[in-house]
């Protein structure tokens, strides 16, 4: 039976199992399908969105960079052109046209100069003492004389502050002359330095030595390498302009957007570190994980318990079921038991009868004459009589066995318990003998009738009284039923004096398939199935032991006055 | 051993119906040793036909027999001869069975396997209460 009750629990188990597996399978798997679609679709709309943004702004600096340097570029041909060599020679003149530009621009004009063929500054206007400077052997005068319009890169130059050049070439009297102006570093600058974007996100220029066009906010050594890498690689980002995203030289990953201006001799770069393009994205992102993760704990949680619950239930119901269907078998076996005993009975008591008359016959013979002188007649009366004696044994046991399987009937009558345990203690009296108990009875004169199936109440009684006898197999010892009368109630106790029950089985005692007998000895259903039957009949059965003295269970039945229907509805 | 005395000359007459023959043989054996003359029926159609042949002071019916229900059996004989005492014996347990037989006349029942004693005591019982 324990084994039985193993392979329950392992059923049983197995089923909380799969049942708080299938809950959290149809709960996550659209939970995660659904949260990842979202995720992804949001996080690549999101990057997507800023790798948008990022070229857009690049491209729109760059845009104003060099249309900014066009504007200049305009404002100093429109000079030269409008007046020319002789005009602009006259420095007076010349410091006019400078005050002019710088009313109309701001500080963006440091100065003017004109330069001649030769590379001799003919007339200056500005700040530093730069007349008649000689800048045949400067870069930018050698570039400058090669192209009409020039823009210079950005260099220390004869005044040791990093400025630019914007020249425009001319001629006067068959020989090219420049007139030049420079354009303010600080104010250049600011139109870079005005990019920036979150905690790291800056911008910075590059000529095509790769050397820094402005001064970045951070110091930083431009990742050459890199950017002429990327170049290559396609634009996450729409535009004209490269949006990459990678690893710089440390591991971090950054975002890198890289645009051209001045006719590709400049290039302008914005990077940022990626955790900090994405940090509303991270936040999010972390959010979204925590709820999942809650979500997901509080769904395994629910499935465990739910789980737990039905399936408890579950078992509660299978092990009535199963309580039930002993019962069921129970009581069938006991009425073909009695059937049986009833056909026997009936069969062994002709042949007994015939047994005890002849004996009769026997008897009466031996009063005629020709035996009374025998030698024997004692004897042989003795023996007569003894046969019938013992025929009158048989009889009465038969009669017991048939009083006992007329009553196998589960229909619901009026029982009266008294004649009930007279007739199993008379049934048990041999077994009690055996085991050398003495069982006594106290029974309450007129008790009332209950109203149940005489067999199930046989089946009650005999169960107890066969345990009872079990408990004190080996020491003997003495059974005392007793009835009485309790209000509208019958109370039958039966105490034994066997070795008792420990603490820690009595609260099981009524479980089915609970036994302390060896295996194959009990079925550990007897009590649960009585227990069964006392409350189907609205009764209680209870049972008190103490260790060395002996239990007593005491079963309390209504009495017919108020029958166990009455008391459910 | 208890001894009844035949209180009459002449013998009593019974009918003895019952299908178990060593039980009907040596019942006659003992009943006529005490002056009680025995007509043995193994069932019923052979007591319904000994019935037409003779009288009888008294009947004794088993009322579990092969042929014939019991009950059937005391019904025609009380058609025959309404007069005539029966004595059922039942098995035990079939009280219900006896009582019903009251209900159609038999004057008892004793609950087989009976001893001649307390047959013989019915018998007298059924005498007494007709003479």
């Amino acid at each position: 039976m324990n084994q039985k009750k193993r392979v329950n629990s392992q059923y049983y188990h197995a089923l909380t199992r799969t049942m708080v597996l299938v809950i959290m399978l149809v709960s996550f798997a659209p939970m995660f399908l659904v949260s990842g679609i979202v995720l992804y679709q949001f996080r690549a709309s999101y990057e997507k969105k800023v790798f948008d943004h990022l070229g857009e702004l690049v491209q729109k600096h760059a845009q104003n960079i060099d249309s900014f340097l066009k504007e200049k570029l305009a404002d100093i041909r429109f000079l030269a052109e409008t007046f020319g060599f002789e005009d602009l020679s006259d420095e007076s003149f010349l410091r006019d046209r400078l005050e002019t530009l710088q009313r109309d621009y701001g500080p963006v004009f440091v100065d003017l100069g004109v330069v001649n063929a030769q590379g001799l500054q003919v007339a200056y206007a500005g700040p530093f003492k730069l007349e008649k400077a000689i800048y045949y052997d400067a870069d930018w005068f050698k570039e400058a004389m090669k192209t009409r319009y020039f823009i210079s890169d950005v260099f220390l130059g004869l005044r040791g502050l990093p400025h630019f050049v914007v020249a425009v070439r001319d001629n006067y009297k068959g020989e090219h002359w420049i007139l030049r102006a420079t354009i303010d570093f600080v104010a250049f600058n600011s139109l870079v330095e005005n990019i920036h974007v979150g905690k790291t996100g800056f911008a910075f220029i590059l000529n095509t030595r790769n050397q820094l066009q402005t001064k970045p906010r951070i110091d930083i050594e431009p990742e050459i390498k890199t950017y002429n890498r990327l170049i290559k690689e396609p634009t996450l980002g729409k535009g004209a302009v490269h949006v990459v995203e990678a690893r710089d030289v440390s591991g971090k990953k950054k975002i890198y957007v890289i645009g051209f201006l001045k006719h590709r001799e400049w290039m302008m770069v914005f990077q940022q570190d990626s955790s900090d393009a994405f940090s509303d994205l991270t936040q999010t992102m972390k959010l979204t994980a925590l709820i999942i993760v809650l979500g997901a704990l509080g769904i395994m949680i629910t499935a465990v318990i739910l789980a737990k619950r039905m399936v408890g239930r579950i078992a509660k119901v299978d092990s009535e079921k199963e309580r039930m269907n002993e019962q069921i078998i129970q009581a069938g076996k006991l009425v073909s038991v009695g059937e049986l005993a009833a056909g026997i009975a009936h069969e062994i008591n002709n042949p007994v009868a015939i047994m005890v008359e002849e004996a009769g016959w026997i008897g009466d013979l031996l009063e005629e004459e020709e035996f009374k002188s025998g030698s024997n007649l004692d004897e042989f009366k003795r023996a007569v009589n003894q046969i019938k004696t013992q025929g009158r044994r048989c009889k009465e046991i038969t009669h017991k066995l048939l009083s006992f399987a007329r009553k196998t009937d589960p229909r619901i009558q009026n029982v009266q318990l008294n004649d009930l345990i007279g007739e199993l203690v008379e049934l048990s009296a041999q077994r009690a003998r055996y085991a050398r108990v003495t069982i006594n009875t106290r029974l309450e004169q007129n008790l009332p009738y209950v109203k149940g199936s005489q067999s199930e109440l046989q089946q009650v009684f005999l169960n107890l009284i066969n345990n009872a006898l079990d408990a004190m197999e080996k020491e003997g010892g003495a059974l005392l039923i007793q009835t009485n009368r309790q209000g509208d109630h019958v109370v039958i106790e039966l105490s034994d004096t066997g070795p008792g029950i420990p603490e820690a089985n009595l609260k099981r005692i009524f479980d089915p398939f609970f036994t302390t007998k060896p295996v194959g000895k009990g079925t550990g259903l007897g009590l649960s199935i009585c227990y069964g039957i006392i409350k189907k009949m609205g009764g209680e059965i209870r049972v008190a032991s103490s260790l060395g003295k002996g239990t007593t269970f005491t079963v309390i039945l209504p009495t017919e006055v108020s029958p166990p229907q009455g008391r459910k509805a | 051993m208890h001894k009844q005395k035949n209180r009459f000359d002449e013998p009593l007459k019974l009918l003895l119906v019952d299908d178990e023959k060593g039980f009907v043989e040596i019942m006659s054996k003992r009943l006529s040793k005490r002056n009680i003359q025995v007509t043995k029926a193994l069932s019923g159609i052979e007591g319904i036909q000994a019935l037409r042949g003779e009288d009888f002071d008294v009947a004794v019916l088993d009322l579990k027999m092969e042929d014939m229900d019991g009950l059937e059996v005391l019904k025609i004989f009380k058609t025959m001869v309404p007069q005539m005492p029966v004595i059922m014996l039942t098995g035990h347990g079939s009280e219900e069975a006896a009582r019903e037989g009251i209900r159609l006349g038999a004057f008892d029942y004793l609950t087989k396997p009976c001893e001649l004693e307390q047959l013989i005591q019915k018998i007298y019982e059924t005498v007494g209460a007709r003479r």
